[in-house]
């Protein structure tokens, strides 16, 4: 039983995973190293890379303030009511819920150039639909609730205790904050950013509905893999389909390196 | 500090967890606050540092008000009950904490967190962290923490609750020895009454949110006000009617159902009619149960309607379970209509006088 349990694994393992994988690394060199070498230095792939990189580093960086932020406000503050903050718990869980086209078409829907808002927004010089800002949003609703559900736990177990009695010596929320809560939650908040940034370079029906997928302008990484497929350009879209997939192998690795941390 | 608290009340929802309690406390004395778990204690030692807002009533310390003070500007020192190190910082960094706020110098610091790490009997444990501790090193890195930014009055929460019994006893003597030292105003919240009458300049019973009694330990425990306070501190036993206690004829008869009679075990004398001191102002009884207490019989007696529970001393021979005894009540507390009384055996003072 036992050893059919574990052949088992090994072929849904094998199966999912170890071969679609061989088979983008067998595509992506099926023209030898150049064809990898000459789909990635592409101009349109490059600026691929460059806007899948900045969108990434800037959701992180907003998602780790906002979650910690968001965190402590619902573990920490007691003057909010009970029925705002359930409210507000269960709000951080929607983006889990709804699907991520459906995301990206709220944002479309309320900032896309034929509403109010957009309009407005568009006379004002700033353009949030099919451009890099729309991009952030999407991708930002959609990793929200990795930072929030990551750090509030760790927060509810290390009590107030630690932080009352640094207000008790004197010293002010800031502090305290710097010195007594964040050496307690940081590996939690790593894990929360390791997530975060796998998931946000990973995404794809969300910023496809915001971008429009301009090529050179508002396409990422990994909506070029799509278009290149669409194309028929199978070395194209599997060497990037590589890089990414061996990028988030790493970031995963971080990730079972950082949870082994938080657990200490 | 002098501490003057004025009608402190807090509740949570619906439950009173502080009601209306006003108490005085003098400068450099050592209070402990005693009482059944969920009376109270903590919300009081918390709305004192500031942790806590209260509904209702003020804190004056040194005739000032400082409801309105965060905890920051309240110069107090708190040992909560699991000490609450900072777990990532280690000993020495944790004393150093409230020392580091007020921006003293580095050479200053580290002066006093090295006197205080001498007063506390850690040297040479300065750079373990607090998981490297045991329960006791734990408690008084805590107590140092408290003490080292100097501060006018100490809130212990419970301080020793999560030591051994052993250790727990040279704690709070050492602890005794310390605060009459340092010569600050403290005041610490215990379960345990033996520890509250060992250590304490004065006690206060709180029950259910209300002050039931403060004063010091013996004039609580000899003229207790309430009941509870009779119950809660000391072992008696608890009837609802003096009637038929010989020597106690002439009390008051209480109807109210409130009313409660106090006789402490020792006031009690139990034993062969030779023995009693006054055999005259004794009644019958029939020996229950005898057990060993450590220093004294624990003799449970049945007499008329009443079954009491007496001390023995342990020189005296042993009694027997359905023996035959007198029994000698020399004194008893009534409780009624709002008011305690302490009564002596009227028998026993007519006989006395008579001689
Ligand atoms: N934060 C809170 N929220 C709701 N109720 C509370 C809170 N803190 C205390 N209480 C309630 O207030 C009452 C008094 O609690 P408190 O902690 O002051 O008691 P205590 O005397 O310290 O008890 P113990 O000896 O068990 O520590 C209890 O009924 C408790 O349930
Ligand atoms: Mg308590």
């Amino acid at each position: 039983m036992k050893k059919l349990n574990i052949t088992v694994t090994y072929l849904v393992f094998l199966l999912l995973l170890i071969i679609p994988l061989g088979q983008v690394l067998s595509s992506a060199f099926s023209t030898g190293f150049s064809g990898f070498w000459s789909a990635l230095t592409d101009p349109q792939a490059l600026h691929a890379f460059l806007i899948s990189g900045i969108l990434v580093g800037a959701v992180t960086a907003l998602n780790t303030l906002f979650g910690v932020l968001l965190a402590m406000l619902l573990v920490r503050e007691t003057g909010i009511s009970r029925r705002i903050r359930q409210f507000l718990n269960a709000v951080v869980d929607l983006p889990f819920a709804v699907s991520p086209i459906i995301g990206g078409l709220m944002i479309l829907l309320l900032l896309g150039p034929h509403t109010a808002l957009g309009a407005f927004l568009e006379d004002h010089g700033v353009k949030i639909v099919f451009a890099l800002p729309g991009m952030i949003l999407a991708t930002l609703f959609v990793t929200f609730p990795l930072m929030v559900r990551e750090v509030m736990p760790v927060l509810q177990e290390i009590g107030t205790d630690q932080e009352e009695a640094a207000y008790t010596l004197g010293a002010g929320s800031w502090r305290t904050f710097w010195r007594v809560t964040w050496p307690s939650i940081r590996w939690g908040v790593l894990y929360g950013v390791v997530l975060t940034v796998a998931r946000a370079l990973g995404e794809f029906g969300a910023v496809l509905v915001v971008s429009g997928n301009i090529i050179n302008k508002t396409q990422s990484a990994t909506t070029l893999v799509y278009q290149q497929v669409e194309n028929f350009n199978f070395v194209a879209a599997n060497s990037l389909a590589f890089v990414l997939a061996g990028f988030s192998i790493v970031v995963l690795m971080t990730l079972e390196w950082a949870k082994r941390r938080k657990e200490v | 500090m002098q501490i003057e608290v004025r009608n402190l009340s807090k509740k949570f929802g619906r439950v009173s967890a502080v009601d209306h309690v006003n108490f005085e406390i003098e400068q450099g004395k050592l209070i402990g606050l005693l009482g059944p778990s969920g009376g109270g204690k903590t919300t009081i030692l918390r709305m004192l540092a500031g942790l806590e807002k209260p509904d209702a009533g003020e804190i004056l310390f040194q005739g000032n008000k400082v409801n309105h003070l965060p905890p920051q500007e309240r110069g107090i020192g708190f040992v909560f009950q699991n000490y609450a190190l900072f777990k990532h910082m280690s000993v020495f960094d944790n004393i150093a904490f409230g020392l580091t706020v007020q921006r003293k110098s580095k050479s200053e610091i580290r002066d006093r967190v090295h006197e205080m790490i001498e007063l506390i009997g850690l040297q040479g444990l300065e750079n373990r962290a607090p998981h490297q501790l045991s329960g006791g090193q734990r408690q008084r890195v805590a107590f140092a923490r408290a003490l080292a930014p100097s501060p006018q009055l100490l809130l212990l929460d419970e301080p020793f609750a999560a030591i051994d019994a052993k250790v727990r006893k040279e704690l709070r003597t050492w602890l005794r020895e310390m605060i009459s030292r340092v010569g600050i105003t403290s005041i610490f919240v215990t379960h345990d009454q033996e520890e509250a009458v060992e250590v304490a300049d004065e006690i206060m019973i709180i029950n259910q949110g209300r002050l039931e009694q403060k004063g010091t330990p013996w004039q609580v425990y000899k003229e207790p006000l309430t009941p509870f306070v009779a119950g809660f501190l000391g072992e008696s036993n608890l009837l609802h009617n003096p009637a038929h206690i010989v020597g106690f004829e002439s009390a008051p008869r209480p109807h109210s159902e409130k009313a409660r009679v106090l006789i402490r075990p020792e006031a009690i004398e139990v034993g062969r009619e030779h023995e009693i001191s006054n055999l005259s102002a004794a009644a019958l009884g029939i020996v229950r149960s005898v057990q060993f207490r450590g220093s004294v019989w624990q003799v449970e007696v049945e007499v008329g309607e009443h079954r009491l529970l007496a001390h023995r001393t342990l020189e005296k021979e042993t009694l027997l379970p359905g023996e035959q005894v007198a029994v000698l009540i020399h004194s008893l507390h009534l409780f009624h209509d709002e008011q305690s009384l302490f009564l002596e055996n009227e028998l026993k003072r007519a006989n006395t006088r008579a001689i």
